[in-house]
């Protein structure tokens, strides 16, 4: 499957971002009329909405998976720990919540590469990367990362080698997935803050590996 | 279902596109869409019914519009589904004869409450254990569910390995539809690549994904070896 490319499949019109400017005026003055509704109807409190936009455009995102991902790499009795229940490991740094209730890490090595999607939504562990990125809830990720995993990493410019394998995990509960991702080589000098900042979100998701910048 | 958002599988829709895109939201409407579903969601829940919603777009706008599009159809969906809004009020944007809330919307703390706290899906079911053990191997089912559920179509018929046990998880088929939690074991199961896609795919690779008990079946006696 992998010799063949997907290249040759139309464009996918799912998720444009070149959405008309005509068209997104069309789509704002209908969620400010819902919203207008909603708060008149005291379906939803005002200062609520901006909260929740807070904190997911400042408070949560992929520093906080990156946080995770560097202690595990500088203490293995973390590692230990988030490998065995990591929802309590990660609790430990104070992230958790929603979306985060029931975490499972899985752990890249030499042999074995972990990527993960949600081929029915766009599941994602929220309190450790945030919200996904558009790519994660396209349906040509979403589609094709369970059956051609390879051709997916290589589009992200991640190439295996034949004999690692391959494990797609899909969201398709509340259990959310985390991939620690091999630390670099090179990398034994930097402190743990100096890691935190290599770590990107991509490599969590398992697309990309860790590289050094 | 078998709806439009099972894409497991297909591998019709050409280059992942966007890939260095970081923003969280492309526009502020994308931002009050978020906030407006999460925030409703005391009424308007669980997010398994948010879900379905979703599910049951049409197929053909489902396909041409983007992710907080779907947002927008699923918060009207809900709202009038469960008679908190009329098409008369969306229509005018005024508030018309609709049914009256039980309670105040959740204030800003207590949804910051909540996004800090998390709405656990387990239960403590001690009588229930998993019929399952680790290491089993399983068929996933191969049945029509007509409502929500979460047996993905890919998987189905599909032989795996039990690899975990998480307790006993809310059953979306049933809790989607105001039919009760009904809790009960949820595994991750693994599956072979050549099991699900055919003998010309990467014999190392493999799909794990989350099963309800309701969605496996035994093997016949003695076809626990390959």
């Amino acid at each position: 499957m992998s010799e063949h490319d997907h290249h040759d499949a139309p464009a996918s019109p799912y998720n444009r971002s070149d959405r008309s400017a005509e068209h997104d005026q069309a789509l704002a003055e209908r969620v400010a009329k819902i919203e207008s509704l909603f708060i008149a109807k005291g379906l939803v409190n005002k200062a609520a909405l901006d909260k929740l936009v807070d904190l997911y455009e400042n408070d949560l995102g992929p520093m906080n998976g990156a946080k995770v991902v560097a202690r595990a790499w500088v203490d293995p009795k973390y590692k230990q720990r988030l490998l065995s229940d990591a929802t309590a490991a990660i609790a430990e740094l104070g992230f958790g919540g929603l979306q985060g209730e029931h975490m499972v890490v899985v752990e890249n090595t030499s042999q074995v590469h972990n990527i993960v999607v949600c081929t029915l939504c766009s599941c994602y562990p929220w309190p450790v990367l945030g919200l996904p990125p558009t790519w994660y809830k396209d349906a040509a990720y979403r589609s094709r990362v369970v059956v051609d995993p390879r051709s997916v990493l290589t589009e992200f410019g991640t190439t295996l080698a034949e004999d690692v394998e391959v494990r797609v995990w899909d969201s398709s509960a509340e259990v959310r997935y985390l991939v620690l991702p091999e630390r670099p080589e090179g990398t034994q000098d930097l402190s743990e803050d100096q890691l935190v900042k290599l770590i990107d979100r991509d490599s969590m998701i398992g697309v990309k590996k860790v590289q050094i910048s | 279902m078998n709806g439009i958002h099972d894409l497991g599988g297909l591998t019709a829709f050409g280059p992942i596109p966007q890939k260095e895109d970081e923003a969280v939201f492309h526009a502020d409407w994308e931002r009050r869409i978020f906030a407006l579903n999460m925030a409703s969601l005391a009424f308007l829940g669980p997010v398994d019914r948010a879900r379905h919603a979703i599910e049951r777009m049409n197929p053909l706008d489902y396909l041409a519009t983007s992710y907080y599009e779907h947002w927008i159809a699923a918060i009207l969906t809900m709202a009038k589904d469960l008679g908190y809004l009329t098409d008369e009020e969306i229509e005018t944007g005024r508030v018309g004869q609709a049914r009256s809330l039980p309670n105040p919307a959740p204030t800003a703390q207590m949804i910051e409450g909540l996004v800090r706290g998390g709405m656990p899906a387990n239960r403590n079911e001690a009588q229930t254990q998993p019929a399952f053990a680790l290491g089993t191997r399983i068929r996933a089912r191969n049945i029509e569910i007509t409502g929500h559920t979460r047996l993905a179509r890919y998987v189905r018929g599909k032989v795996g390995v039990v690899t975990a046990h998480h307790g006993c998880h809310v059953f979306p088929d049933t809790y989607a539809h105001d039919q009760g939690e009904h809790p009960q074991p949820l595994y991750t199961v693994r599956f072979e690549a050549r099991e699900l896609w055919g003998d010309n795919v990467s014999r190392r690779d493999c799909v794990y994904i989350d099963l309800w008990e309701f969605y496996l079946e035994p093997l016949p006696e003695g076809s626990q070896q390959e």
